[in-house]
């Protein structure tokens, strides 16, 4: 199984690499669904199939369909490549690289330090399992993020609602 | 050894008899429509016009295959690619009998399912996209609205199924249904997941990414060759999808007396098929928003419904301590 994971790790770093270097803003959209896939894979082999399925139809089913669609709604055109192409050049990469390279360092050190090098057994957790951890210990857990979503929900009616009529204008 | 011959049999078998059954499937479409329309429908190649997929293959084969130069190539090349992909991935977790099938016992079967269909939306949209052409476009922004709520239903359909049988494994689902069909007790979320089916392969009557009036064609206008075959493969394979999982979640699956479980499922599969042609011949297409609103304000709050009254019924009839 562990050659399965390297492999999903190493296409999931690369396409996330090129989500941030590629102008095209619906090929980087691509390429972090393949991420994303990848991201389930990984899921998968570590024994959690319940969640690697919800990444694959939440995030790059749902929400990144839903990316896609603004931005082709958007329509950018060759003009929205150019000024990617202008922002990405040059000393903007500075200082992102040197913040990253110092969490790379930490973590580096976090995991040389704590016992992680020896696997542990790998155990296939039910989607059964999930569901009663969800909602037994974590249930605040999902009333917080049921809150958080109907709080959305209705900002999004509160935006979209139809304009109030004008009074009718004497003629 | 036998068990590694079995196994060989149904990852090279059950694709290759999902593509043929697929391709089979317009002819028996366009015969059943001749039907039901009073006319004869294509019978001149072969007995019955039983070769005319082979020779619409052979067409569509030897056709220009062209890229237009103001398409964004390499997406215009993925997006049919994707549509047979997950439709053809979505064949794998099918149980067709016991002992037949490609993944034999996967506990999230019915979500791996439902992940598939999510990812066939991105053909068509980003076939739209690709294309670089406003009718396309208009195609791939339906298509993403329309698909993206109808999954929605889809999932929320099946949750009943789910709580009665206790699992997301479709083999178990099947043989949870020893007694009774979840057609009768899940007879709202069969419904539901049957309009939802239609719209997640934009059929008609929901085929108004394609809608051939109005837009041309939809997300694939700009399409030739065996791309375009792609798009209509794909779609095939999605009805058979769709129909083989109706069986397998609300009709017992491959269960029934006298003939071998592979004969039961197989029947039943094509009934479900000749209904969806039958609601092809039968029903026109609605408007867009007429789509959109039917979906949202009844089929949303009638799959929750279901979803409640289900669960409670399952945990008043729940014996001893919870």
């Amino acid at each position: 199984m562990l050659p399965v994971f390297w492999i999903a790790a190493i296409v999931a770093i690369v396409s996330t690499v090129m989500v941030i270097t590629r102008a095209n803003a619906i090929h980087a959209l691509l390429y972090l669904i393949v991420s994303l896939l990848a991201v389930a894979v990984m899921f998968m082999v570590l024994g959690a199939p319940f969640v690697a399925m919800l990444e694959i139809i939440v995030y790059a089913g749902a929400i990144m369909v839903l990316f896609v669609f603004v931005i082709m709604l958007l329509n950018l055109g060759p003009k929205g490549v150019e000024q990617e192409r202008r922002w990405l050049k040059g000393g903007v990469w500075g200082g992102p690289c040197v913040l990253t390279f110092i969490l790379l360092v930490e973590v580096g050190v976090m995991l040389s330090r704590s016992g992680i090098a020896e696997s542990p057994a790998i155990v296939p957790v039910p989607p059964k399992e999930v569901g009663i951890a969800l909602f037994g210990p974590y249930l605040i857990g999902v009333q917080l993020a049921g809150i958080l979503l109907l709080g959305g929900l209705v900002a999004a009616y509160h935006i979209g609602r139809p304009e109030p009529r004008d009074e009718e204008k004497p003629t | 050894m036998n068990e590694t011959v079995r196994i060989l049999l149904c990852v090279v078998g059950i694709p290759f008899i999902a593509l043929n059954f697929a391709a089979g499937l317009i002819w028996v479409e366009r015969r059943l429509l001749a039907v039901w329309q009073e006319r004869y429908g294509p019978n001149r190649v072969g007995p019955f016009g039983l070769l005319q997929p082979i020779a619409d293959a052979i067409k569509l084969h030897f056709k220009e295959d062209w890229i237009p130069p103001f398409a964004d190539k390499a997406v215009f090349v993925i997006a049919p690619g994707i549509v047979m992909a997950t439709a053809m991935l979505s064949c794998a977790v099918l149980p067709i009998a016991p002992g037949i099938g490609v993944v034999d016992d996967m506990n999230v079967a019915l979500l791996f399912f439902l992940a598939m269909s999510s990812m066939g939306a991105y053909s068509i949209v980003l076939a739209g996209w690709a294309s670089n052409n406003k009718y396309s476009l208009l195609g791939a922004v339906r298509a993403a609205a329309q698909m993206l709520s109808y999954e929605v239903f889809m999932g929320l359909s099946l949750m009943g199924v789910v709580v009665m049988a206790g699992t997301f494994s479709l083999r178990g689902i099947v043989e949870a249904q020893q007694d009774m069909w979840f057609c009768i007790p899940q007879f709202i979320g069969m419904c539901i997941f049957l309009i939802a089916g239609f719209a997640e392969t934009h059929r008609l009557p929901f085929d108004l990414p394609e809608a051939e009036a109005e837009l041309v064609a939809g997300f694939h206008s700009e399409y030739s060759s065996m791309k375009f075959g792609m798009f209509f493969v794909g779609e095939y394979i999605g009805v058979v999808v769709i129909s083989a999982l109706m069986t397998t979640l609300f009709f017992g699956g491959w269960m029934g007396p006298w003939l071998p479980p592979i004969v039961w499922f197989l029947l039943k599969t094509m009934l479900v098929v000749f209904l969806f042609i039958l609601c092809r011949a039968a029903l026109p297409r609605p408007r867009y928003d007429q789509l959109m609103s039917f979906g949202w304000k009844l089929l949303l709050p009638l799959s929750l419904l279901n979803v409640v009254v289900t669960g409670g019924i399952k945990l008043a009839l729940m014996e001893g301590p919870r």
